[in-house]
């Protein structure tokens, strides 16, 4: 746990960068610092770590102060991402990650195993990466080396400076869920710098919402959104708040998971005749192991005898993940032009569908509760 | 020309021996050079230090544009009154070591202020010591560049060290000078194209140490 009290930096030039701030951030939670340029944020963050010197005020974590514990040594427990990424072009992916692990006197193998578990956990190959060199990568590759770096000895906190920033938005997005997964896995307690509101409200358990060095608001994503404190959240939150909502639901809290659908191997016309006796004009079709395999619509099975489901359905792997976020799920089936969105689980086994009415039901719902759930 | 052959012929070992006087003054100047600019480099491009670094880089431009025959004179003179050994060896050493100092000291201030501050930053992050990231960042990033440093160094000192045969130190300076007091084509020669082939060829020789001390990392995927 993080324990920031009456935290107040002032620059060596008279300017007072941060402001009387007092907040917890609790085990295992992601905390989002989020604000205009200039708010703070990042000169709060770098007070944990000490890489800037606090003014007055305290920090401790787990109960001591940070200023207990020797510079360094502090630091090698607190994982540390920045958006530059900063990887030493002069050392491999392998040595870039095992950094931390060097410093702290582990083996030659305990290196190892830990750098080829990291490169697992960010997606990467072992085999294929762990020798190559930084200047070898694309951004997006560097940006996870760089995650799993601050991760080398495995720090129970971490501090995570606009880590996706330089990315562009289309990695960006997939990182952040990539990212999102890893710490469902981990439960790493995180503080995120980011200017980003959309950034904030994906990846926040907690935002701390910062003005001219001073706490706004310290709150839920769905608080936020809903239950702006003053003007300047809800100015900084912006008009599209029930659009944004989008970002705090997932899938699997609004999809349906009583659904009917069709088997390969049955006869269209039977599945035309449920089609008909449901009132609908479109069915995912499954395997025998149920996993998803496409769709038929009311025309695919009308005037087919004799033929089976498979022979006219329209195979497809346009599917969203059961744990995706709503706006990520809505933007697929605006773009592939689905009216009904199959949900799937690992191995690609259908668990339900996502429909445009079952979406807007729920954030119709979420803004009439102001953001209780 | 023919008569420089002749002389090569005639007296092998009296090149032989200017050579290799040549290289020596220039292998003890040129570490004593190495030693005092890195570490004077590394000083300089410390943090905070902008002001200090401006004032020994112009100092070291300034001493390159005495002449060397100056300050091999100067320094004569400078050791003579200190009661040192005022010709030969010594101050011609000292001279050279002077002249050496700007190309790496010059090469690794900038090498190490070069160095991404991100890198810097990350490494300070996850609890590096000053100490750990001059030797584990900086310096394996900033030693191309200092090498090619040194290496116009060397090249220079080369040049230069042939004046120092006016002082009474050896080398390939001397036949040199010996040619143009007596009139001598072939000393001339001898003494000229000798270093100039010693220049070349410690040149190619320092072009492929860069190359192989420059981390693999730098060199892919750019």
């Amino acid at each position: 746990m993080i324990k920031l009290e009456k935290v107040i930096k002032v620059y060596a030039d008279g300017k007072k960068a941060v402001n009387e701030m007092s907040f917890e951030v609790d085990q295992g939670e992601l905390c989002v610092f989020l604000g205009p340029s200039g708010c703070g944020k990042t000169t709060t963050m770098k007070m944990i770590n000490r890489l800037i010197p606090i003014t007055s005020g305290k920090i401790s974590i787990d109960g001591v102060e940070n200023t207990k514990i020797n510079a360094s040594e502090l630091r090698r427990n607190i994982g540390y991402a920045i958006q530059e990424i900063g990887l030493f072009t002069h050392m491999t992916v392998g040595q870039n990650i095992e950094t931390v692990p060097v410093l702290k006197g582990w083996s030659k193998s305990q290196r190892r195993e830990r750098a080829e578990e990291l490169l697992e956990l960010v997606r990467m190959k072992p085999s294929e990466f762990i020798d190559k060199y930084p200047n070898e990568l694309s951004g997006g590759q560097r940006q996870r080396v760089g995650v799993a770096r601050a991760l080398g000895a495995d720090p129970p906190i971490l501090l995570m400076d606009e880590p996706f920033g330089a990315i562009d938005p289309i990695n960006r997005v997939e990182l952040q869920s990539e990212f999102l997964k890893i710490q469902q896995k981990i439960k790493k307690t995180i503080i995120f710098v980011t200017h980003d509101i959309y950034e904030a409200i994906k990846m926040g358990d907690r935002i701390a919402l910062m003005k001219d060095g001073k706490l706004v608001q310290y709150d839920t994503p769905a608080n936020l959104l809903y239950r702006p404190k003053d003007a300047f959240v809800e100015g900084f939150v912006g008009a599209d708040r029930a659009l944004k909502g989008l970002q705090l639901l997932r899938v699997k809290e609004v999809m349906s998971s009583t659904y009917t659908t069709a088997n390969m191997k049955e006869k269209a016309e039977v599945a035309r005749e449920r089609m008909e006796k449901e009132g609908v004009d479109w069915l995912p079709v499954v395997d025998n192991s149920g996993r998803f395999a496409g769709g038929i619509s009311i025309s695919d099975v009308t005037g087919v005898k004799s033929k089976t489901v498979k022979d006219v359905m329209s195979p497809s792997e346009t599917t969203s993940d059961i744990n995706a976020v709503l706006n990520e799920a809505l933007s697929l089936m605006l773009s592939s032009g689905l009216k009904t969105l199959p949900i799937v689980v690992e191995d690609n086994r259908l668990a339900g569908i996502l429909t445009f009415d079952a979406i807007q039901e729920a954030l119709h719902e979420a803004v009439r509760a102001g953001g209780t759930k | 020309m023919l008569e420089a052959w002749e002389f090569i012929m005639r007296r092998p070992e009296l090149l032989a021996e200017w050579v290799l006087a040549h290289l020596w003054i220039i292998f003890v100047a040129i570490i004593i050079a190495v030693i005092l600019g890195v570490f004077l480099g590394i000083f300089i491009a410390g943090k905070g230090k902008e002001q200090i670094a401006d004032s020994a880089l112009y100092l070291a431009e300034i001493v390159m544009t005495i002449p060397s025959l100056a300050l091999f004179g100067l320094l004569m003179l400078l050791l003579g009154s200190m009661g040192l050994k005022s010709i030969g060896f010594l101050p011609a050493v000292i001279a050279l070591i002077v002249y050496g100092q700007l190309p790496i000291l010059r090469n690794t201030y900038t090498a190490i202020r070069a160095v991404d501050p991100a890198m810097v930053e990350a490494g300070r992050g996850m609890g590096m010591s000053e100490r750990q990231i001059l030797f584990r960042i900086e310096l394996p990033l900033a030693v191309p560049v200092i090498m090619a440093g040194i290496r116009t160094s060397i090249v220079l000192l080369i040049g230069i060290a042939t004046i120092a045969a006016f002082i009474g130190a050896s080398g390939l300076g001397v036949p040199i000078f010996r040619g143009i007091r007596n009139a001598r084509m072939d000393l001339i020669l001898i003494g000229g194209i000798s270093v100039s082939i010693l220049a070349l060829l410690i040149d190619g020789l320092m072009a492929l140490v860069e190359r192989r001390i420059t981390p693999k990392g730098i060199k892919v995927g750019r």
